[in-house]
């Protein structure tokens, strides 16, 4: 843009369109505290609904008994498996071609799972009731560990698919066996490593996490008996798919279902997946034709809604002596829990995970992947990352610093000798993936040099010589992490859930006076859609993105769409608000041409209008072809401005970036202090660079939660021992440290506009790049990996295994 | 996360609370700023039936000196604490400590008498009151009496309070102007309780320590004076090994529960690094 003249400029910036840093429009009402959440809906008798949860892992129900709840004044209705055992409705679904229990009908499978729900006029008295159910339960032996899940002894968990020998990707290998997944060339791997220079083996373990959004699950539904109507309000990221599933489920006709996700206040894969919950209320509802709210507490949902990670990775280099990759192989145990709800594209159990062979160029690869059921949680969803993108990024990035470390070679400068070389993309990994475009050397390059990557060396060298002289109880750790993404799910000839492709949309409509509302497919929970798409649009149309009104989340108005996770709002319904713009913009030029009484092919685009060619001063604006469009359409055009598009993307989007931390550890109390943390980012065109700084700045601040801190934990009863936020570690500002953000720009070649998404990168890149930085500082002693999280006693373990302790 | 049904009671005086707590029975709990007892109520850990809200006590609000002691009303808040330039010049480790519990809005409202009165282990202040040997005024309906912090605490929220008892102010000897004192607190975040934290309160004299008190928080079912620690300090010149030997002896009567916060090892050993940084930093070394 730099051969605008200063007037094409000064209406370029007026559109406040793609590059702009546009101040975000959904905050005007979210800092006045006038956003519309779920929990904010009234009804006229809404009625309050709440789950009696088991307080046991594994155990056979023996009776329920509801009649002291139903005393209470009050009480509308409690229902259990037996009452929906008729409806069919004692079980759900899922994503993965599992089913899922509703209300728990024999057994319970972990604590806090659902076995009633108890209706009532208020949410005290709802939960004065629950206290007054009376279950009666026979424990039984408990699996919490995955690996153990496995033995030929080990108890069975899931009675109900006992007799099931396939499941919905093969063979079952045992009654707590859900998939195999297999992924690459086994015996070339195997030959590779046989007769390889140097190989390194490490069981890398992604502990099981939460996305603990600010505002937890909630649902309101509410049956019009009369027009056989329903219309449910909820906390959903892809509300079509949850009406498409609630139309399956309960048999009323899908134009009859009316979804609506209002504001979300975060979801990070969280709100992906139906809950017992939702159909609990529905079922309610329809039994008792009222609305009824149910709204989840925080314990409720770091206890019982979906998890993430959970991933045990036996991960396998081998090299030649100089540090070429010559081949990778890894087994994933994955812990699925108790119900198999992962929120994949069908055909990928374990998401994209092949994207494991990371930035490098590595020949040959081979992965398997084994799911299991265990006595936890169900879940396993793309926490802050597209499917299973951040446990592969962990996986590879950290056994990059074990191979490292083995050849005595720096980090940075063995993913440089790597990387996949800017003319090899498009490039084909030995995984299967297609990567778009990437320039991985001019990255890492411009981060080492931004930190200072060589003082940084030689300054940890002179502190590892003090420390060994006693001068210090500081270690300093150098963290490097550089990783690409998958996201953009996707193409349909990959990509789909329950059957429907992973397409995306848009419908544009032009108002008379030059003002558009636009709907999207995709649903914002904080990304700022409100704003982004608007600058899209206010480039690809020469409309003021002020003009622009973007309406996501009703699925009445709104067009079919899968939603908004995996980083795919804007490559996948970015491309499709860019696709219907260049519609309407075709269409404006017919407009134009015969307003100026030219032929089209005179017309050039201008900013915010067609120009003649060649003759600067014949100029119709935008706002003005769209009043002629409902004024003074050519003969024989359609009036009006509109369009739709359903976009599917031709390939995923691969966004990297080189992220660096300087850590220092104190050993004698295992607390760490990250000193620095530069983070570069590529995401192709940046739409917004203020959006992409703040979502940097929160998805940095979730990894350095994940790597610092964050567990889901069990005791080995299958107590849930982290399900508050006094246990679960949700870091503050205080903790928080200071980001430094930088970017290169590299577009992607097949995405309309260019653009990659971001909002995941920063966890993908920051979780491996934390835990890089502390085993970094222990690595000198001969530490080759020290499992996530990385929080005070764990760190003070590894200190004292290494006997630093004295 | 919804609180068992209650009624609520404001009395205006110290004897109508008394009274109202002894009319109501076992099932009445005085509220002070409710952040230690709300989130048990809505974890129905606790389910009073009658909440005596101690809020409209404004005479137990204070902070004054009587002789050689400094007396703090039991509802003086722990934002107060901090801001008070009397305790921050004759008693700084009050507000050094008060500066570390929770966040400022916690203590905007929680008082000082329902931090030593709670009996949850994890609470800052009793060991900072059993290593300045304070004195809680407790009023009852047979009258009041005086009661050590170091009598106080005799399990996890089990007190030397009888039931219709209140601490109504807590009594400190002021230590003399030049005594050297600290509190180490380990945690993972703001808002967090101890992994352990160690108070110190030492009087150097001649370059020799002649006076020395330790308490440990969050590291037993109490909080823990640590006289072995502060036994072996007296009489000594102070140096770094000695204050190591002291950490280790105070590590040696820590009995920390295994939690999120890590393992009985780990938090026996952070009770002795505390202790030991509590006294580098007190004695400036
Ligand atoms: C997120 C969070 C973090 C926290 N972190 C810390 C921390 O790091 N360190 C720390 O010390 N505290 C911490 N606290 C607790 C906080 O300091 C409380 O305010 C304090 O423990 C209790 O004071 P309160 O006035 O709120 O008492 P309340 O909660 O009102 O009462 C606590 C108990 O004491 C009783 N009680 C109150 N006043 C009296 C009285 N005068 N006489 C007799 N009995 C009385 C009550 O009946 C109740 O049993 C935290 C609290 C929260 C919510």
């Amino acid at each position: 843009m730099n051969d605008m003249t200063p007037n094409q400029k000064e209406r370029a910036d007026k559109l406040e369109g793609m590059g702009c840093k546009r101040k975000r429009v959904e905050d005007v009402r979210f800092v006045q505290g006038k956003g519309n959440y779920v929990d904010d809906l009234k009804l006229p008798g809404m009625v309050f609904g709440d789950f009696v949860r088991s307080p046991y892992a594994h155990a056979r129900i023996k009776k329920i008994d509801v009649s002291k709840a139903l005393a209470l004044p009050g009480v509308k209705a409690v229902l259990t498996a037996a009452e929906l055992k008729p409806l069919k409705l004692h079980y759900m679904p899922t994503l993965a071609g599992d089913v899922q229990a509703v209300l728990a009908e024999e057994k319970v499978l972990f604590q806090n799972q659902e076995v009633a729900f108890v209706v009532a006029e208020d949410r005290y008295i709802a939960a004065d009731a629950i206290e007054l159910v009376e279950v009666e339960y026979e424990e039984l032996p408990v699996v919490i560990d995955p690996f153990k899940a496995m033995a030929p002894d080990a108890p069975l968990l899931r009675e109900d698919i006992k007799d099931k020998t396939d499941g919905a990707h093969g063979k079952r290998k045992h009654h707590n066996h859900i998939f195999t997944w297999e992924v690459g060339d086994k015996s070339a791997t195997d030959a590779v490593f046989a007769k390889a220079e140097v190989t390194v083996k490490e069981m890398i373990s992604y502990q099981r996490v939460h996305p603990c959004p600010l505002e937890t699950c909630a649902a309101v539904a509410s049956m019009d008996k009369i027009k056989g109507e329903l219309t449910l309000w909820g906390t959903f990221q892809a509300p079509h798919v949850i009406r498409t599933v609630g139309s399956l489920l309960s048999g009323i006709p899908e134009h009859k279902i009316h979804v609506i996700a209002p504001d979300i206040g975060g979801g990070f894969g969280n709100k992906v997946g139906a809950y017992p919950g939702y159909i609990c209320a529905i079922v309610a509802s329809i039994v008792l034709g009222q609305p009824v709210k149910w709204v989840e507490d925080r314990i409720e949902n770091l206890s019982a809604t979906a998890f993430a990670r959970d991933y045990h990775m036996t991960t396998e280099l081998a090299a030649t002596k100089d540090g070429r990759i010559t081949g990778m192989r890894v087994h994933v145990l994955a812990d699925h829990g108790a119900f198999d709800a992962c929120a994949d594209p069908s055909k990928y159990p374990a998401g994209f995970f092949n994207i494991v062979t990371g930035s490098y160029d590595i020949p040959v690869a081979h992965l398997s992947v084994d799911g299991i059921y265990t006595n936890k949680a169900p879940g396993g969803v793309a926490y802050r990352c597209s499917f299973r993108v951040t446990e592969a990024s962990y996986c590879i990035e950290r056994i990059m610093d074990v191979l490292a470390q083995k050849l005595g070679m720096d980090p940075a400068e063995l993913r440089l000798k790597n990387f996949v070389r800017p003319e090899q993309f498009p490039y084909q990994s030995a995984l299967g993936w297609e990567y778009d475009s990437g320039d991985y050397h001019t990255a890492m390059q411009k981060a080492l040099k931004a930190v200072g990557y060589d003082q940084l060396r030689a300054e940890q060298k002179a502190k590892r010589e003090a420390f060994k002289r006693g001068e210090t109880r500081e270690l300093m750790g150098i963290g490097v992490a550089f990783f690409t993404e998958i996201v953009g799910a996707g193409p349909s000839k990959n990509c789909d859930i329950l059957g429907i492709a992973m397409f995306d949309s848009a419908e544009i409509r032009i108002h008379p006076t030059g003002s558009i509302i636009a709907r999207m497919g995709t649903k914002s929970q904080g990304q700022g859609h409100e704003t982004t798409y608007a600058q899209i649009l206010a480039t690809e149309l020469g409309i003021p993105a002020a003009d622009i009104m973007i309406e996501e989340g009703n699925t009445d108005t709104a067009p079919y769409g899968l939603g908004t996770y995996g980083s795919r709002s804007t490559p996948v319904a970015g491309g499709a608000i860019a696709m219907a713009a260049r519609k309407i913009r075709a269409k404006a030029q017919m407009i134009a041409a015969h307003l100026l009484e030219v032929s089209e092919y005179d017309l050039e685009w201008d900013i915010d209008g067609f120009r003649v060619k060649g003759a600067p001063d014949k100029f119709k604006s935008m706002k003005e072809i769209a009043w002629a469009s409902y004024n003074s359409p050519p003969a024989g055009l359609e009036p009006g401005l509109e369009a739709v598009n359903y976009y599917d993307p031709p390939n995923m989007t691969y966004p990297f970036g080189a992220y660096i931390c300087v850590a220092d550890v104190d050993v004698d109390t295992g607390s760490t202090k990250i000193r620095r943390f530069y983070a570069l980012d590529d995401c192709g065109t940046r739409i917004n660079p203020m959006i992409i700084e703040g979502q940097v700045h929160g998805g940095l601040t979730e990894a350095f939660g994940i790597a610092m801190g964050q567990e889901i934990r069990y005791d080995e009863t299958g107590n849930v021992v982290t399900a508050s936020l006094m246990d679960y570690f949700l870091p503050t500002a205080v903790e928080t440290p200071k980001w430094e953000t930088d970017f290169t720009v590299t577009p992607s070649p097949h995405h309309p506009i260019g653009a990659k998404g971001v909002g995941e990168s920063p966890n993908v890149g920051g979780v491996p790049c934390f835990s890089n930085a502390i085993n970094d500082a222990f690595s000198f002693l001969g530490s080759t990996h020290i499992q996530m999280p990385h929080d005070n006693w764990r760190t003070w373990m590894a200190a004292e295994k290494l006997g630093l302790h004295g | 996360m919804i609180p068992g049904a209650f009624d609520y009671h404001r009395p205006k005086s110290v004897a109508e609370a008394i009274a109202l707590l002894n009319d109501l029975g076992d099932d009445a709990r005085p509220i002070a700023g409710g952040h230690s007892l709300i989130p048990m109520m809505k974890m129905r850990l606790a389910s009073p039936s009658h909440l005596v809200d101690l809020r409209g006590l404004a005479d137990l609000a204070f902070i004054r000196a009587e002789g050689g002691e400094v007396v703090i009303g039991a509802m003086t808040t722990q934002h107060q604490v901090i801001a008070s330039a009397d305790l921050a010049a004759r008693l700084p480790l009050l507000r050094e400590t008060a500066l570390q519990i929770a966040d400022p809005q916690i203590r905007y409202l929680g008082t000082i008498g329902g931090n030593v009165a709670n009996g949850d282990p994890g609470n800052d202040m009793p060991a900072v009151m059993m290593c300045l040997d304070a004195q809680y005024e407790v009023q009852g309906q047979g009258g009041s009496r005086r009661v050590a912090a170091r009598e106080f605490y005799q399990g996890a929220y089990f007190t030397a309070l009888e039931p219709g008892e209140l601490v109504t102010a807590i009594r400190i000897p002021v230590p003399p102007a030049g005594h050297k004192a600290a509190y180490e607190k380990l945690k993972r975040k703001i808002g967090d309780y101890a992994i352990a934290a160690a108070a110190v309160l030492l009087e150097v004299s001649g370059g020799k320590i002649t006076r020395a008190s330790i308490a440990l928080t969050n590291v037993g079912e109490t909080p823990l004076l640590a006289d072995a620690a502060s036994d072996l300090l007296v009489g000594q010149a102070p140096d770094k090994a000695l204050c190591k030997k002291a950490g280790q002896a105070a590590a040696a009567i820590a009995a920390p529960a295994s939690d999120a916060r890590g393992p009985v090892a780990y938090r026996r050993q952070m009770a002795g690094i505390m202790t030991e940084r509590a006294l580098i930093r007190a004695l400036g070394l």
